[in-house]
């Protein structure tokens, strides 16, 4: 049950946040770059002023998976590293998403050498 | 007819975005993805108990870009936004499609000057603004802890 | 013969003598497959890109007319046309297949009334037999003015569907052995912009011009709209020819039943087109097919052809400008 719960926990706050975002295409006709980015920074802020943790939380998933979780990363690795001196508060944030950013990298290199665009139909 | 008049005939007549439908359905979307997301930490958490929560953090993050990029190159991501909307933008997996829909697109113009080069042309702006806020961040809280 | 401001009324006969239409996959699951020549079975028509596929639609749509006219390309004095690509690629790339003539021409999806109307002047001007050809790939304008293919964004519901296809009209002052349809006249069309500035709905964008040029035409050729069978328009799609049905109506009474636009005609309802389909093919294709058959059957008698463009780039429009449009009318009598 309790498994049960976490899930539905997930399911809504991710939702929401999409939601959220589909609200704003809708509205501002922002097209999915702007909308990364908003989401990105928006999870950023969140992490600086201290708030992210609660929602993480409760939300779990819901909240790491869309790119407010990367933000996260990325805002979290540099307060981390801003205990460690100047020089670590600027690589910091970068460092926290080596992982991501070198699997994005790399899975897109090599599947786009080796698939090609499908054709798209009305 | 005038450019204000004719802004206003247009309002009145374009179609609207069904703005229930595609909240909905992007809410639907984009908790599924997140769940699938909970699902893959999960797993990893029992699978490999040496990794601490962070660890494991970034390699749900890795796994779901893997998928990401894994359906955009099989051709399905864009059917998936065609309903989904933000529901596929947001979460890591949008951010994957980003990065690779591009690259498959210029392959075509060479590996250096079309793949490589233009594989940011949409999660450009991604990074550099990611990279910049949490330089600046970095910077905020190190100039707070001098005065703790 | 000039009559009015913009629009002129040729002196010589110029017989439309044959046409030849190219369809891709969608466009030929669409309402006028079977009026279309050849329907390509995969977008890339077996080559390695969609920017080589266009060159090569182009390509066939010009020798299947040269064929089915039964001439030789040295009997054509010019090929003129366009496309939506920059540097008119598939223009200029399949033109050097043929050692003849060319001028590269550019009103965006209203190059084909732009052709038209060049090619009746260069006849006007003791050309014999011209080629009048226009092309766009749903894949390549994806490409050049939107997003890469597998990006996953969801179109706003004005967006229309560019198509894949490419269509070209032999005009002679030869006089063909049968019965065909002429070019009576046509209008330049002026640059018209009401201030839109959403690249996704275009066929809002353009149906003022497509207004201008027709109330224009109309009034400097002296005659109603009721003079034509069809006044069709190149691309405005549902919400574009509703706008230019509202405009008309004002001026000239009830004349939705005899305005349609090709955007709206080539699909069919269930195929998820947006609005309906744009593209500098657009209109070439649907009159190179269906409307060119329907005239020489007897079908229709009096049409106005108006293919309407939108000026736009992908960089005008994120530099904040708003969407110059342009629209060319070609009136065809049999």
């Amino acid at each position: 049950m309790d498994i049960f719960l976490t899930y539905l926990k997930v399911f809504a706050v991710g939702g929401l946040v999409c939601a959220i975002g589909q609200i704003l295409i809708n509205k501002t006709k922002m097209t999915s770059a702007r909308v990364l980015v908003t989401f990105l920074l928006a999870g950023a802020l969140l992490e600086a002023v201290g708030l992210f943790k609660y929602i993480e939380e409760f939300g779990k998933a819901g909240i790491t998976i869309p790119i407010t979780g990367f933000g996260k990363s990325l805002a979290a690795g540099a307060i981390d590293g801003a205990k460690d001196g100047l020089f670590k508060a600027c690589t910091g944030g970068l460092a926290a998403v080596a992982a991501g950013l070198t699997a994005a990298i790399t899975f897109g290199f090599v599947i786009a050498l080796i698939s090609k665009s499908k054709p798209k139909s009305t | 007819m005038d450019k204000k008049e004719y802004a206003e005939l247009v309002k009145q007549t374009s179609p609207k975005t069904k703005e229930g439908r595609t909240i909905l359905l992007a809410f639907v979307a984009g908790g599924l993805i997140c769940v699938i997301g909970q699902a893959v930490s999960d797993a990893l958490s029992a699978l490999l108990p040496a990794f601490d929560k962070k660890d494991i953090g970034a390699l749900t993050g890795v796994v779901m870009i893997f998928l990401g990029s894994l359906l955009t190159g099989l051709g399905v991501y864009d059917k998936i936004g065609y309903y989904a909307g933000a529901g596929s933008v947001i979460p890591i997996t949008g951010f994957a499609n980003s990065i690779v829909s591009p690259a498959i697109e210029y392959n075509k113009e060479g590996i250096v000057f079309g793949l490589m080069a233009k594989m940011f042309s949409i999660a450009g702006p991604v990074i550099v603004s990611g990279v910049s806020a949490s330089a600046l961040i970095g910077v905020v809280y190190f100039i707070i802890g001098l005065f703790k | 013969m000039k009559k009015g401001r913009q629009t002129y009324i040729t002196d010589k006969k110029i017989y439309i003598a044959n046409t030849a239409s190219i369809a891709g996959v969608d466009e030929g699951k669409g309402r006028l497959r079977d009026f279309f020549d050849y329907v390509i079975d995969e977008s890339e028509f077996g080559c390695k890109s969609h920017e080589k596929a266009e060159i090569k639609l182009r390509k066939h749509a010009i020798e299947s007319l040269l064929k089915e006219a039964e001439i030789n390309a040295a009997d054509i004095d010019a090929i003129i046309g366009g496309d939506l690509l920059n540097q008119l690629v598939p223009s200029g790339f399949s033109a050097r297949e043929f050692d003849v003539p060319f001028c590269g021409l550019y009103s965006a999806c209203a190059t084909f009334g732009q052709a038209l109307a060049t090619g009746a002047i260069l006849l006007q001007g003791g050309a014999e037999r011209v080629i009048c050809c226009t092309s766009s790939h749903f894949a390549t304008a994806e490409r050049q003015y939107r997003f890469p293919l597998e990006l996953g964004t969801q179109p706003p519901p004005t967006a229309q569907w560019t198509v894949t296809g490419a269509g070209c009209a032999l005009l002679t002052t030869a006089k063909p052995k049968y019965k065909c349809p002429k070019i009576a006249a046509f209008t330049l069309g002026k640059v018209i912009d009401m201030g839109l500035d959403d690249p996704n709905n275009m066929g809002a964008a353009m149906a003022p011009a497509a207004y201008d040029t027709i109330s224009a035409h109309l009034r400097e050729r002296g005659v109603g709209a009721d003079y034509y069978d069809l006044i069709v328009t190149g691309d405005l799609g549902k919400l574009g020819r509703e706008l230019l049905c509202t405009m008309l109506e004002r001026e000239c009474g009830a004349v939705k039943d005899r305005v349609n636009d090709c955007g709206c005609m080539i699909f069919k309802d269930r195929q998820k087109c947006g609005l309906g389909g744009s593209g500098a093919g657009c209109s070439s294709l649907v009159f190179c097919s269906y409307l060119y058959k329907t005239m020489k059957e007897g079908g229709l008698n009096k049409i106005l052809l108006v293919p309407t463009g939108a000026m736009l780039s992908k960089d005008s429009s994120l530099q904040g400008e708003s969407i110059p449009a342009i629209a060319h009318a070609v009136a065809i009598e049999a």
